[in-house]
């Protein structure tokens, strides 16, 4: 059997009393796309922050390629993270640096890529996602949200990295914009080859992104199967959840 | 049910809330102990990011030169005033220069720089790290392998470090000569006499003791703005509070290690 890119182990994070994730077991195999869908408050962002090693678990294990990187730091904290993207719920782009700067911050700051050619393969990552050179100059205050997305897109796969993780990647788009925004992750990470974990709540992202969905309720994955299966589960939660009905297990975040 | 340990009557308990409150100030003194620990540690060891390092110190230093200036020159002036109207109690009117001189430099260019600068310039990183964190630039940073406290706080703490002595200096003369006018042009002074006495009278160490605050306002004011900007709460009501808390720290703790300083220069005879 393959051994997973990534495997979360009995995770558990609390703040104060308050237990947000109670054991959470997945894995995600090289190559596999793996949404997790999940209401509001229902744990996905802490979720995705521990596998990311953005905050440490109460309990549990984070194994990365089989190596145990729950309380890692420096340089293996570092090799796992160059082999990681991230396409963060805002863009999370840095305001004070131009749109190819940005996709190229890592080349220049850890990977000590020279500027000049630091810049061309920007240009070249930005094409990959239907942005013209005429953008690489801009700052990010100067351009549409979907194209923040997109800039930030870029600027997780341009290192080629093995796993990526996608934070809510429609959210505030309108449905065109997200379903373009869709298809050029499917596009770009099946050219890549790499394995994705996306967490997300609009059904439509889930059904085209994932091989994969999981669903988080209260701190635990309580149903994962293929992405085809996921309207008939026969899982009371998830059927509540895909069809958006108010009425069910599971109580709005009102 | 409530968790608050409460008296008979009904009121919390007056040593369960002073227990607590102290509890939370030196837990809160521990964590900017370790942040500072941590801000010095990325910034004395390479990697260096110097382009950020330069743009903090264009951003900190020069743009902060006009305020500094301008407060510079009116402290200098209403400094003289003072004197003069002091001194002219005992006839000791011919004073003045070399007052002036000895509060500008050992005392007031350095305070009213690291005051100004408490406002301008850590009040301004609090905000800028505040927002960033918020907006989750600062998690991004982590997951392109770059630590915020090399590429954030290690530049902004050294450009601090840098540039305050150059505005101190700058504030020094400015603010001698804010005394030099006033004492010229209002109360009668000869020129190049107020300024042979000035000369004569300030030796190396004043000038020294007030660059040597300098250098630690500068790490104050730099590690109170990411600090404060680095624990930001989400939403503009927590980066506008940590901006504030940041500036009333800074000033603060300027006033503060400025005492302890100058208490140490006098026990050194410095």
């Amino acid at each position: 059997m393959t051994q997973p890119i990534l495997k979360l182990e009995g995770i558990e994070k609390s703040f104060g009393r308050n237990d947000v994730l109670r054991g959470v077991d997945l894995d995600v195999a090289p190559g596999q796309s793996l949404v997790v869908i999940g209401g509001s408050g229902s744990g996905k962002s802490v979720l995705l922050k521990v596998a990311l090693g953005l905050m440490t678990p109460t309990g549990g294990k984070v194994l990365f390629d089989g190596q145990d990187v729950t309380n890692s730091t420096g340089k293996t904290r570092e090799s796992m993270r160059a082999r990681i993207g991230m396409l963060f719920q805002s863009g999370a782009l840095f305001d004070s640096l131009t749109v190819w700067e940005n996709v190229a911050f890592r080349l220049i700051n850890a990977d000590g890529v020279k500027r000049s050619d630091a810049k061309e393969r920007a240009i070249a990552t930005l094409k990959k996602v239907r942005l013209g050179a005429d953008v690489a100059g801009l700052y990010p205050a100067e351009i549409s949200g979907g194209m923040q997305k997109r800039v930030s897109l870029a600027r997780s796969i341009i290192s080629e990295p093995d796993l990526i993780f996608f934070d809510e990647p429609t959210t505030g788009l309108d449905p065109i914009t997200a379903d373009a925004i869709n298809d050029l992750i499917v596009e770009q990470v099946r050219g890549l080859g790499a394995a994705t974990v996306t967490i997300t709540h609009d059904m439509s992202s889930a059904r085209k992104i994932a091989d994969e969905v999981a669903m988080l309720f209260e701190g635990r994955i309580i149903w994962r199967g293929p992405a085809s299966e996921v309207d008939h589960s026969g899982h009371d939660h998830v059927d509540q959840f895909v069809h958006g009905r108010a009425e069910g297990p599971i109580q709005p975040a009102l | 049910m409530s968790n608050v340990s409460t008296h008979k009557s009904g009121f919390p308990n007056p040593l369960r809330w002073i227990g607590a409150s102290l509890l939370g100030f030196f837990a809160e003194i521990g964590r900017l102990c370790i942040f500072a620990g941590r801000v010095k540690f990325a910034a004395f060891t390479p990697r260096w990011f110097l382009g950020e390092i330069w743009r903090q110190m264009i951003r900190i230093g020069f743009y902060s030169f006009p305020v500094v200036g301008l407060s510079a020159v009116f402290i200098g002036a209403a400094l003289a005033l003072n004197i003069y109207e002091g001194g002219s109690r005992y006839g000791a009117e011919q004073f003045v220069p070399s007052i002036v001189v000895l509060g500008i430099t050992r005392e007031l260019g350095a305070v009213i720089t690291g005051l100004m600068l408490a406002g301008r310039v850590s009040a301004g990183i609090s905000a800028e790290i505040g927002a960033m964190r918020v907006t989750e630039q600062i998690d991004a940073l982590e997951t392109l392998s770059a630590s915020p406290y090399r590429y954030l706080y290690a530049p902004r703490f050294l450009a601090a470090l840098v540039t305050l002595p150059v505005l101190v200096a700058a504030a020094d003369i400015i603010g001698v000569m804010g005394g030099w006018l006033v004492s010229v042009y209002s109360l009668g002074f000869d020129s190049t006499v107020y300024l042979r006495n000035t000369l004569d009278f300030v030796t190396r160490n004043d000038i020294i003791v007030g660059l040597v605050k300098a250098v630690v306002f500068g790490g104050v004011i730099a590690i109170m703005g990411c600090y404060q900007g680095d624990r930001s709460k989400a939403g503009a009501t927590g980066v506008g509070r940590a901006a504030t808390l940041s500036m009333v720290g800074a000033a603060v703790l300027v006033l503060a290690t400025n005492f302890v300083l100058s208490n140490l220069f006098v026990e050194i005879g410095l």
